[in-house]
């Protein structure tokens, strides 16, 4: 099996896989990262979302063979910056949680869109986590809970 | 279980499909989903896949001499970001999928599926655009309408990659693109339409409508285009009827999971006669 060299969370890891296992499948079974979640499986939904090089993917859309040298940050090490702390303690605020199950997705697509766009309008808000499903609590109290982190983390990103 | 390769550079790529058939896989969103089966599983894909989405031949978006190159490999986002991409290209990627997507998938990708529902691939139809072709025999350049010929199907050979995207020089002075999807994001269209037209004066010296979703490969009519170049404002008026009956022969749509025959055909004639009367006849002057 070939060896897949690349980072996650700023830590390095080799791992021998099939180039076309997906990233979810690795960083959930054999990293134990289990904040990414699997919803549909093809892309549609937003749960496994993780940042690659720095840009917001669909880990289950992901090969490993694409990975060899990428820098992936999951949900556990998002939480770990002063901008994830942010970013949670606003969902938190904002109402923003009901099951949970998408809310680490939402918060991957949320960095993403600070990180580009420290001060998005509501709009651009909604453009940035359109690629997120929710199916408790109707959108606008994640977009509250966004908002609010852009507020409260000015100067972070 | 097939084999995969990372080919280091396009000669190797070129190599690799020539000699083992290998199947590139560039932003992959196409490829992850249709040959998936059980979570958790390796998908189960006819052919030894090649990944080509790091060749830094693929990558770029730069001005050639008769317009705008896009590299195979650039993503959705790539092509956004860009100060040189036409308008209506734009509008037309930025209602595709939804941002994580858009970070993935290519042009090329959504061109080489050739779905007739690919939005994309309505405005190139519409901007006249080329793809690339190479082998390891050399290379070809083919109009994007010639290179669709059904749904799924393209003219591509099996020792050949399509490495760019040819937008020729875009001098139109007022464009239209439209998409009818059941939501905004990750939403596959019910249909589309693009329109580009190129007014001087009272002239309409250029004119280019495709109309996605509505036949097996996206309609473009470069007879009734031509009927309409290099007339008056007045004069197109004169026979805008008649060119519409035209196009209503050539919207034929089928019923399927997303709309029905009946309502593409109406919204998309709607759509058109909208762009036609609405916006292209009332640039008189400009």
């Amino acid at each position: 099996m070939p060896t897949v060299k690349f980072s996650v969370n700023g830590t390095s890891h080799s791992i021998d896989t099939d180039p076309l296992r997906r990233l979810l499948d690795v960083l959930r079974e054999d990293l134990k990262l289990t904040g990414v979640k699997e919803g549909c499986g093809e892309g549609e939904c937003g749960a496994c979302s993780v940042l690659k090089d720095g840009v917001l993917v669909n880990s289950c859309m992901i090969p490993m063979g694409t990975c060899e040298g990428s820098e992936i940050i999951t949900p556990e090490g998002l939480r770990e910056t002063d901008q994830g702390k942010t970013i949670i303690d606003a969902y938190g605020e904002s109402g923003a949680v009901q099951c949970g199950f998408c809310t680490p997705g939402m918060m991957m697509a949320t960095e993403a869109l600070l990180r580009k766009n420290p001060s998005p309008s509501e709009d651009e808000a909604r453009e940035a986590l359109s690629g997120n499903l929710c199916r408790c609590t109707g959108y606008d109290m994640i977009i509250d809970g966004v908002l609010k982190a852009a507020e409260r983390g000015k100067g972070l990103w | 279980m097939v084999d995969s390769y990372r080919p280091l550079s396009l000669k190797e790529a070129l190599e690799l499909r020539a000699e083992k058939g290998a199947l590139p896989f560039a932003g992959g969103t196409d490829l992850m989903v249709r040959y998936r089966y059980e979570s958790g599983a390796i998908p189960e894909y006819p052919k030894p896949i090649m990944f080509v989405n790091h060749l830094d031949e693929l990558r770029p978006i730069r001005r050639v001499d008769h317009g705008l190159s896009i590299g195979a490999a650039a993503t959705m986002t790539e092509v956004l970001e860009s100060d040189e991409v036409p308008e209506i290209l734009k509008e037309a990627v930025v209602t595709i999928a939804a941002p994580g997507l858009r970070n993935a998938a290519t042009l090329a990708g959504n061109i080489c599926n050739a779905s007739p529902a690919g939005d994309s691939i309505c405005a190139l139809y519409a901007l006249d655009a080329g793809v690339k072709l190479q082998s390891r025999q050399g290379e070809r350049i083919l109009p994007i309408y010639q290179f669709i010929s059904g749904p799924g199907k393209t003219d591509l050979h099996a020792d050949e990659l399509l490495t760019e995207i040819i937008v020729p020089h875009n001098r139109a002075t007022t464009h239209f693109f439209k998409k009818v999807g059941t939501r905004r994001a990750n939403a596959l269209s019910k249909l589309s339409l693009s329109g580009v037209a190129r007014i001087s004066g009272d002239r309409l010296d250029e004119i280019r409508i495709a109309i996605g979703a509505v036949a097996p490969t996206v309609v473009r009519s470069i007879e009734l285009e031509k009927r309409m170049e290099g007339r008056s404002i007045s004069e197109v008026a004169g026979i805008a009827e008649e060119i519409l009956r035209d196009y209503d022969t050539l919207v034929q749509p089928i019923d399927d999971q997303r709309s029905t025959a009946e309502y593409r055909k109406r919204v998309a004639m709607n759509l058109l006669r909208h762009f036609l009367l609405g916006i292209v006849l009332q640039q008189q002057g400009a």
